[in-house]
Formats: structure tokens, C-alpha cells, sequence
């Protein structure tokens, strides 16, 4: 029969020679080995003051979007909410009143959003179900916080900032 | 200074003496740990501890900090007394070998000659053997006292293994002793300082005395008696806080002390060559000397580490046949070859 590779090699028993069962030249050579590991690169990241490059399909914590004027894209159809595997996400949806147009885009908006950080696995399948284009993925990720309720990141945590305001 | 009739110089140079081999001991071992858990991180192609302090160099305190206030666990059935007399024993033994180990030749203080080992004992190579067979008791002891089987399998697992190793130890030693013709130390150096060192007339000896030093200080390849990851921890599986750090603890002071002793009887100990004829001040040549021993120890404790993280674990019955059919063999062949040798010369 054709190998698949030929890098299978025949395990060798023939009984051990006097130099191999002294184990000495071995421990040497394993010993050579380990020294030079010691002058190379570390792999090391020191990662606050040095930070490893995302690959562009990075997905890390969520956005809101909000449109060119400014007012916000979501419309609290609850579709991200559904396509979430990890069921991380909840939402409160409100009608919009007269006055507030230049807030929310639609007559429909999400009074509360909340994405929990520790239920989310970060598939990001709620980015690719939003059919208003409200909700992506950016390249950072959630920071460490010493309770539960840190991790719960509501409107104000992900919303964009105004893009009129910023202007200012 | 002679005051009722007590030569007080004598007690104040001993008492400093004392103080600051035993602290230079403590400190050693301290950043041991560090150096262990650096070496290991470079030869794993990683920083290691980089955080507290420059170059990580205050982590053996927040370790011994964190240590320090750790819960203190008893078991409920363990014999209280020998539970606490165990880690006693272990570091208290770990800290007396360095009395007869010669730090240096003597330094003249205002007239007085002050010699930097604390006993020059004519029996100095006896009693670090008969020191060292007395830290067994404390394994022994705490593995028993913990009242748990694991810990009582391990201990006797570190006693046979220290047994066995010893053996061999002793009679690598006694081809050195055939050769130097005395037990004191000192004298052994002082016989380097104007000759060869010793490991040039016993590579053998050496090299048997290295492989049991690593076995009596429970050092991989022979960390059978502690085995973290395999046998469920060691005889100091009961203990916790500092207790547990004490054992810790003595078995990296055991480290320094024997890489002292192999630079000791093997490399000459304090003596580093030509250092007759350097044309120094006496007290600055026994400075130098110091500073030689210190670091041919050092080297030893780096050699321990390199080893240890480069061999893996023997198994518990190539253990046992390294040391009886290997090592003890040997180690009488060496003394053999050795006693005929002199013999020749004699004649």
C-alpha cells in the first residue's frame, strides 16, 4: 500500500547501547537545548503596555450605531435578541414621540438595550441579523471589573457617541 | 578584651558571625525563588515574575507576605505537637550545616584575626552528614503527624529515597577523604588553595556526589517526595501558610548549602587560582575569596535549576535501581581505584 506521507519512520527496539543507557550524552544534549532557550525571543506579550495586533475579523464588544445625523439606528426589533446562541441580550422597546425625531430614527426605539459581556460568547450573529445595521462589533475588548453587574454594559456603555456632538 | 574571665571578642565575632551567615542563608534561599522561577521562565521561552518591583526582584517578599497571612489549618485528628515540630525540624536543620562550611580564609580586624567560619570543626565533613540525615525526621515526621495516608506514602517514599542516596553520598566522600586525609573542611581547602582542586583527582567521586546531592535535596529529577502534579502532592500536603513555607523554604536553604559544599570539597571553596600571587592585601584576598565561593555557588544553584527544568521525573523504581545497582556500585569502585592509587604513590 502507497503511504500517505512518507514520513512514517519504524519504531526502532532493538535493545538500548551501553552510551544510551548511561543517559549522560542524552541529559548533555537536553541540557544544550535548554541553555539556548534561555538567550531567545520570549514569547512573552507584556500585555497592558504592549498590546498584540487584532486580526481584522476581530470581534470584540458591541456598538450601537447611530446614523449620519446622529439619531439611533436601533429599532428594538428584537432580531439580535433572538439570533443570540448565549441569549445575552435584552431589550425594552418604546415608541417615539412627537419632538424626539431627531433622536431615533424610526417610530420604534430601544428604551433599554443590555448586553451581558459574561453571557456573550462573541459569535456575532446579532451583527449579522440587525437588518437596521444598528449593532457591531468593535476591536476592543471588555475589561476586567470586580463584580457581576460591571459586566452588564447597558445603552449608555454602548452606544456611539453623537457624531454632531463630537463635532463641538 | 577579657572580662570573668570570657573572651568577649570571641563571643561578639562568633555572635556576627553566626548572624550573618545564617541571614546571608535566609536571603539566598529567598531570592532562590526568584532566580528558580526566572531560570525556569527563560528556559520556557517566557519574562517570569516582572511585576513586583524592578524586574520582579521584590516577589519572594509578596510571596512570603502572601504566605505569612494564609489560613493556618490543623487537621482535626493530626497530633498537634509533632505537626508543628515537623517544618521546626526541617528548617532548623537546613540552617546548621552552614556553621562548619569556611566562608573564607580569616580578615584581620584592628589585630585581631577573625576567621569567616563559624566552627572549624576537625570533623566538619560528620557532622554536615550527620546534620543532613537529621532532615529526614522532619519529613518523616510532618508526613506522619498530618494523619492523612498520601502524606504518610510520601514520607516514607522521601526517607527510603534520602536512605538510599545517602549511602552512595558517603562513599563518593570517602575516596575524597582517602585522598585529602582529614575531615576539617578547611583543611580541605587550604589543600586546593596550593594544589589542584579535587575534581581533578575525582571526577567520579564528583559527579556521584552531584547526582545525590540533587536526590537529598528532593530535586528533580528526584522530586519524588513532593511530585506535585502526580502523586497528589508530597508529606506536606496537610500543611498550609507558613508551615508549608518553612518546608518550602528548607529545601532551597538545602540547595545553597549543598552547592556551598560541592564548591567546597570540589572546586576549591574559597581559593580561586593564582590567588597567592596577586600581591593583595591579606584581607582583601579573603574578600575576593568570599566573593569566588559565593559565586561557584551560585553556579550550583543555577546548575540545580538548569537541570531541574530541563530533566523529567524518574520513575519511582528507576529511582530505587539508580541508587542501589548504579550509583552504590560505582561509588565503591571509585573508592576502590582510588585506595590503590594512593598506594601505588606510596610505594
Amino acid at each position: 500500500m502507497q503511504a500517505l506521507t512518507n514520513r512514517a519512520k519504524a519504531v526502532d527496539r532493538s535493545p538500548m547501547t551501553f552510551m544510551e543507557k548511561m543517559y549522560i550524552p542524552a541529559i548533555a544534549k537536553g541540557m544544550g537545548i535548554t541553555f539556548k532557550h534561555i538567550f531567545k525571543r520570549k514569547a512573552t506579550v507584556s500585555f497592558p503596555e504592549q498590546k498584540r495586533d487584532f486580526s481584522p475579523v476581530f470581534r470584540g464588544l458591541h456598538v450601537l450605531n447611530r446614523d449620519e445625523e446622529g439619531r439611533e439606528r436601533c429599532t428594538a426589533c428584537g432580531l439580535c435578541a433572538v439570533a443570540c446562541p448565549a441569549e445575552a441580550i435584552t431589550m425594552e422597546a418604546a415608541e417615539r414621540k412627537p419632538g424626539e425625531e431627531n433622536l431615533y430614527r424610526e417610530e420604534k426605539y430601544a428604551a433599554k438595550y443590555e448586553i451581558n459581556m459574561l453571557r456573550c460568547i462573541f459569535c456575532g450573529f446579532c451583527e449579522e441579523a440587525c437588518p437596521k445595521d444598528a449593532i457591531y462589533m468593535s476591536e476592543t475588548f471588555a475589561p476586567s471589573n470586580y463584580e457581576r453587574k460591571g459586566f452588564i454594559y447597558g445603552k449608555d456603555d454602548l452606544l456611539i457617541p453623537d457624531p454632531k456632538e463630537q463635532g463641538k | 578584651m577579657t572580662l570573668l574571665s570570657i573572651d568577649w571578642f570571641f563571643i561578639i565575632e562568633k555572635v556576627l558571625l553566626i548572624s550573618v551567615v545564617l541571614v546571608l542563608s535566609l536571603v539566598v534561599a529567598m531570592y532562590s525563588t526568584w532566580g528558580e522561577r526566572k531560570v525556569a521562565a527563560w528556559i520556557q521561552d517566557r519574562l517570569g515574575p516582572n511585576r513586583a518591583g524592578p524586574m520582579g526582584l521584590l516577589q519572594p517578599l509578596a510571596d512570603g507576605g502572601k504566605l505569612f497571612f494564609k489560613e493556618e489549618i490543623i487537621p482535626t485528628n493530626a497530633n498537634k505537637f509533632l505537626f508543628i515540630l515537623g517544618p521546626s525540624i526541617a528548617m532548623m536543620v537546613a540552617c546548621m550545616t552552614s556553621a562548619v562550611i569556611p566562608w573564607g580564609d580569616t580578615l584581620v580586624i584592628a589585630g585581631h584575626p577573625v576567621s569567616l567560619q563559624v566552627a572549624d570543626v576537625n570533623i566538619g565533613v560528620l557532622f554536615i552528614f550527620g546534620v543532613v540525615s537529621m532532615g529526614v525526621y522532619g519529613i518523616m515526621i510532618g508526613g506522619w503527624a498530618s494523619n492523612n495516608k498520601y502524606s504518610l506514602m510520601a514520607s516514607v517514599r522521601a526517607a527510603s529515597q534520602i536512605i538510599s542516596y545517602e549511602l552512595p553520598m558517603g562513599l563518593a566522600l570517602i575516596a575524597l577523604l582517602m585522598l585529602t586525609g582529614t575531615l576539617s573542611l578547611k583543611e580541605i581547602v587550604e589543600q586546593q588553595r596550593h594544589g589542584l582542586w579535587n575534581v581533578v583527582y575525582q571526577p567520579l567521586g564528583f559527579f556521584i556526589f552531584l547526582i545525590c546531592a540533587f536526590a537529598e535535596c528532593n530535586r528533580t529529577p528526584f522530586d519524588l517526595p513532593e511530585a506535585e502534579n502526580e502523586l497528589n502532592g508530597g508529606y506536606h500536603l496537610e500543611y498550609s501558610s507558613m508551615k508549608l513555607g518553612f518546608f518550602l523554604f528548607a529545601e532551597y536553604i538545602n540547595m545553597f548549602i549543598s552547592s556551598a559544599l560541592i564548591a567546597t570539597m570540589y572546586f576549591g571553596g574559597y581559593a580561586f587560582p593564582y590567588m597567592d600571587s596577586l600581591g593583595l592585601n591579606p584581607n582583601m584576598v579573603t574578600i575576593l575569596g568570599f566573593l569566588a565561593l559565593f559565586l561557584k555557588t551560585l553556579f550550583f544553584i543555577f546548575f540545580f535549576m538548569w537541570v531541574r527544568w530541563t530533566i523529567p521525573r524518574f520513575r519511582y523504581d528507576q529511582l530505587m535501581r539508580l541508587g542501589w545497582k548504579v550509583l552504590i556500585p560505582l561509588a565503591l569502585a571509585n573508592m576502590l581505584i582510588t585506595g590503590a592509587v594512593i598506594l601505588a604513590r606510596q610505594h
